[in-house]
């Protein structure tokens, strides 16, 4: 029987009698008979649970990539989750539930949401955030959309250094809702050249740090700016150690959550951060968990400013977004509660600890430089004649780092990209150092 | 309620780290001095024992499938198998960086070309992409496939509207505004399905396509599908099916088969992924032969036993996830499709509309059925008549024990209760539901005042929602900054 | 609840004409079907508006009411209680809880106006 259909014959007997139908088929007879006749089935036996597992597991353990040791990064990084995340995570109150629409029975929901807005609030330097879009791609892709609703104009920004993954879905966005992408070029530092602010600009967008993991430096930007938006695409766990774009005066802080207690999971699901000012709330997507009091005034949440929200305001709604990514912000939420501040910090220098040490060591070998002048978080790019050798001897040693087609679109030559998290070894460390040194410059 | 925040003293960890070999003031040197971060932000300090039963205590305030009955109509809120979330925690899942090289992620790619071969195969439509990471955003994919295809035929200026029956989704219309389309509603008829006359005098040269959830959101199979595709395609127009309601017809009937040219899953519903408090999904979409040039890049495709990505489709429309989707979620879903097998889907659409029809048989003596006709996986009541507002019944259904099914919706019924059980309720649960439905009723003629302050058996009594809007507090505020 | 000396739309706005003027707000029952009202969007002093346009929101919880322009003309006045008080709306709809004010650019236009009567056949209520 199927262990997930509770209905015996004796029930569904019952069932059908109580409304006079002789059978099941009976149930389907308003779908068109032609309609009906042309199903085909998939030609699929059912399984039982072990022979399920035993073929899913089997396909996981043919990816080899499993093996590698990651220095890769390229927007999602392997950063080390306490033991605590996934404990809380398994809670099935948690994960089974449906999005917190009855507040009675969902405080369990939205109280962690209004964690985790705080949370991100802190982190970013914003006034309000949302309890999660689907990643830091679509979410800066609303962004974009927000600030062409708020302040008109049809031009958004981009830096070149933007990660080319994420501007390719930006891009998509933008196209729909007839929007332009306007080049930003980038120094020699690394860092974007903003020369001027075309007419008709509604966004500069700024990743921090950037696809090169350069640092940028955001003073002066929402001057030149104006009304236009100055949109900050931020990875979360460097604003631990880097001046909050909202002490820039940013408009909206987006980002990649994945970051915080999320595994990196082949690219999803992940988390799309999303903050802004107080003056723009209702301008904002995605659902607010907010404060307020029940009928005997004990505190407790609901899900505020739902005329936003396509349920109620249809075609006019500020997104179409339903299903976001809760339980990723769940993760998050656990997360920074499992760190705190210090902690936070502490993987952030970790991980700049071991990346500028093993930049350092590479920059000495000979034939290898480092593609940027500009001060960088845990991530770099590195250049030399053969980037393709140099990660064919990195593969043999068992590593794996961004290849450079990844980072072509950006208009970078012959470099790879390396990535550096807490969770890397000085051993590790030695052994890529040594794998350059072996085989990199053939 | 008290958050995380009211918790624990300054100094307290809950996760021990390495250490630094070098002192903090050398690291940060890296960083310009204008570019550090000033001021701490102000993140909880709590021990481990203090976060895990703040947790804990947390979703002991929270509803779920796993706690009891859970028929939250368009929602399929269904078992979430076990077996599911062991699998994606394999670290071969979990732990797999998405731009590793196609040679080094073979097992994942296998496993996704797999899925997308059975989605096409349920869906009877020759292309597919798994990008989507939610029902809109696969209805979103779904505009901008509508409108590269109308770009490319020269009759994007021209083709301006999207047609949409009245009771349809809220995504439906914000998903075709952010594509820049016009939206014109088409109304229902007496039997709530599409008005045929409506829908004839809205087709015409300017109509891009038009939305369609099967079954609608009444819970009622329209019929006269096949006469409105056929319409549709007549007057140029394309045909996007919401398929939030598959659990209707899974293994019985195809939207393929029925005209559709898109046709969205939501794996989150049909195919028993959980929905995670609101979140991940998945929203993969099939599409017809017409459309599969303008699919996502990369695709994935299979040569011999390898797999690889395709990026050169010079028509495509692009990315609209920055990797491959919400591949967790995938995984879950093959290990259902897997399980179930063909006679499995059909006991799923079996149970599904049998639990739908016999509760909607049970409470028809008891509450207005607007739609009293065959339903299929869902069906609508209406509190009318009753002296208390469909808000106070839902919430006493929580005293009872019960998550209330979706209210006020859809728009086209007045004080509507949107009922949809699912097929993995045993009879038993559905009877102490109805059971409980028909006790209300009288309850709401005899004693409307217990009705109108309930919930009175949950973690909180009625929310002021109201005031959470007038008096905005959408984060905690602290006193002073954290030094 | 339908006072006698204002004008009144298909929409559920009702007019006070002062003058050469128009005060605008929405009736008893617009404000009841939509429940407690958390927020008014009104438009700016100095937009001109046409009949018929979409010129303010008004929101509860779970609904937005759309309220479109009686007469058209410029606005010269709009409620500033609200930004605080959105929830005179609802205690004073005729009072306290008006919206905006139109200078009228053709007031041949306040023909086209209900009076108190038809309105009350309108929602069903008594006049």
């Amino acid at each position: 029987m199927n262990p997930y259909i509770p209905h015996t014959p004796a029930d569904v007997r019952a069932m059908l009698d109580a409304m006079g139908l002789p059978d099941v088929d009976a149930l389907f007879a308003d779908i068109p008979a032609e309609v009906r006749r042309r199903h085909r089935p998939l030609g699929l036996p059912g399984r039982d649970e072990l022979s399920v597992h035993r073929y899913l597991a089997g396909l996981a353990d043919r990816s080899s990539g499993q093996e590698l040791i990651p220095f890769l990064g390229g927007g999602l990084y392997d950063h080390f989750v306490p033991a605590v995340v996934r404990e809380v995570l398994s809670r099935s109150e948690f994960y089974t539930a449906y999005t917190p629409y009855q507040p009675e029975v969902s405080q369990g929901t939205l109280t962690w949401m209004f964690e985790y807005q705080t949370m991100i609030c802190e982190l970013t330097g914003m006034e309000v955030a949302n309890a999660s879009m689907y990643d830091g791609a679509t979410a800066l892709a609303e962004a974009a959309l927000m600030a062409h609703r708020t302040v008109g104009g049809k031009v958004v920004l981009v830096p070149r250094s933007l990660n080319p993954g994420v501007r390719q879905v930006l891009a998509t966005y933008a196209w729909g809702a007839d929007l332009r992408l306007g080049d930003v070029p980038y120094g020699e530092d690394g860092r974007l050249a903003l020369a001027e602010v075309p007419e008709g600009t509604c966004a500069l967008i700024v990743q921090q740090p950037n696809a090169f993991g350069v640092i940028e430096d955001l003073t002066g930007l929402k001057d030149a700016l104006g009304q236009a938006f100055l949109i900050v695409y931020a990875n979360p766990i460097a604003l631990a150690v880097i001046e909050p774009p909202g002490a820039f005066g940013a408009d909206v802080v987006v980002g990649e959550g994945q970051v915080l207690g999320n595994p990196l999971s082949f690219g999803g699901p992940l988390l799309g951060l999303f903050a802004t000012r107080r003056e723009h709330l209702r301008r904002m997507p995605g659902r607010v968990s907010g404060q307020t009091v029940d009928a005997a005034g004990k505190v407790g949440y609901v899900m505020a400013f739902q005329t936003r929200e396509q349920h109620i305001r249809r075609e006019r709604a500020t997104s179409n977004i339903c299903t976001n990514s809760a339980l990723c912000a769940l993760a998050a939420t656990v997360y920074l509660s499992a760190l705190g501040p210090d902690g936070l910090r502490r993987v952030a220098l970790l991980s700049m600890e071991r990346a500028h040490a093993l930049a350092d060591r590479i920059a000495a070998l000979p034939g290898f430089r480092l593609a940027f002048s500009g001060p960088f978080f845990h991530e770099f790019a590195v250049q030399c004649k053969r980037p393709a050798t140099a990660v064919a001897a990195l593969r043999r040693a068992g590593i794996a780092v961004l290849p450079p087609q990844f980072l072509a679109p950006t208009g970078i030559k012959e470099a790879f990209g390396v990535a550096v998290t807490e969770k890397r070894t000085w051993e590790e460390l030695d052994r890529f150092v040594e794998a350059l040194r072996g085989g990199g410059r053939k | 309620m008290t958050t995380i925040y009211d918790r624990g003293a300054p100094g307290r960890q809950a996760a021990a780290l390495p250490s630094l070999a070098r002192p903090e003031q050398e690291i940060l040197a890296y960083i310009p001095a204008g570019l550090r971060r000033r001021e701490r932000p102000r993140l909880p300090e709590v021990s481990q024992p203090e976060l895990v039963r703040h947790y804990t205590h947390l979703s002991r305030l929270n509803y779920g499938v796993d706690t009891g009955f859970y028929p939250l109509g368009s929602c399929t809120m269904k078992h979430n198998p076990k077996l599911h979330e062991d699998l994606a925690r394999l670290p071969a899942f979990a732990g797999l960086h998405p731009l590793l090289p196609e040679e080094e992620v073979q097992g994942a790619l296998a496993l996704l070309w797999e899925l997308g071969e059975y989605l096409k195969g349920i869906a009877g439509m020759p292309g597919i992409t798994l990008q989507p990471a939610a029902g809109a955003h696969g209805e979103l994919t779904g505009m901008l496939l509508i409108k590269r295809y109308l770009e490319d035929r020269g009759e994007l200026g021209t083709r301006t509207k999207i047609l949409l029956p009245d009771s349809a989704h809220g995504t439906n219309p914000a998903s075709a505004a952010m594509v820049g389309f016009q939206v014109v509603a088409v109304p229902s008829d007496g039997r709530g399905m599409v008005d045929m006359a409506a829908l004839r005098t809205a087709l015409g040269k300017d109509v891009a396509g038009i939305m369609l959830t099967v079954p609608n959101t009444l819970g009622i199979f329209e019929e006269d599908i096949l006469e409105i595709t056929r319409l549709a395609h007549e007057a140029g127009g394309l045909c996007y099916f919401d398929g939030a309601n598959l659990n209707a017809y899974i293994g019985r009937a195809r939207p393929g088969d029925m005209g559709a040219d898109i046709f969205h899953f939501n794996l989150h519903k049909t195919f028993s992924t959980p929905h995670g408090g609101g979140g991940p999904g998945a929203g993969p979409v099939a599409v017809s032969e017409a459309l599969v040039p303008y699919l996502p890049v990369p695709e994935i495709v299979r040569e011999g036993d390898r797999f690889r990505l395709r990026w050169d489709k010079p028509k495509s429309i692009g990315r609209v996830h920055p990797y491959f989707g919400n591949f967790l979620v995938m995984v879950k879903a093959l290990a259902y499709i897997l399980t179930l097998g063909d006679e499995g889907f059909r006991e799923v659409s079996a149970g599904a509309v049998l639990a739908a029809n016999y509760l909607r048989v049970r409470l028809r003596g008891t509450y207005k059925v607007p739609y009293d006709r065959l339903c299929k996986h869902e069906f609508v009541l209406s509190g009318e008549g009753l002296p208390v507002r469909t808000l106070d019944i839902a919430k006493r259904l929580i005293d009872y024990g019960f998550h209330p099914p979706t209210i006020y919706f859809p728009l086209i019924v007045k004080e509507a209760l949107m009922i949809e059980p699912t097929e993995t309720e045993p009879k038993e649960v559905l009877d102490a539901f109805c059971e409980a439905l028909v006790g209300i009723a009288g309850e709401a003629r005899e004693r409307p005042e217990l009705l109108q302050r309930a919930p009175h058996n949950a973690p909180v009594r009625r929310l002021d929602e109201a005031r959470a809007v007038r008096e905005p507090v959408l984060r905690l505020l602290f006193d002073s900054p954290q030094a | 609840m339908i006072p006698k000396d204002l004008k009144y739309t298909q929409d559920h706005e009702w007019v006070r004409l002062e003058g050469g003027k128009a005060r605008v707000g929405i009736t008893h029952h617009a404000q009841k079907e939509l429940g407690d009202i958390v927020f008014a969007e009104l438009p700016e002093v100095g937009k001109k508006v046409k009949r018929g346009e979409r010129v303010a929101t008004v929101e509860s919880v779970k609904a937005v009411g759309e309220v479109f322009a009686p007469l058209a003309g410029e606005v010269v006045e709009v409620n500033d209680a609200l930004a605080s008080s959105p929830d005179l709306v609802n205690k004073d709809p005729y009072g306290q809880g008006w919206l905006f004010v139109v200078k009228m650019s053709d007031p041949a236009e306040t023909a086209g106006l209900l009076d108190a009567a038809r309105y009350a056949a309108l929602v069903g209520e008594k006049g």
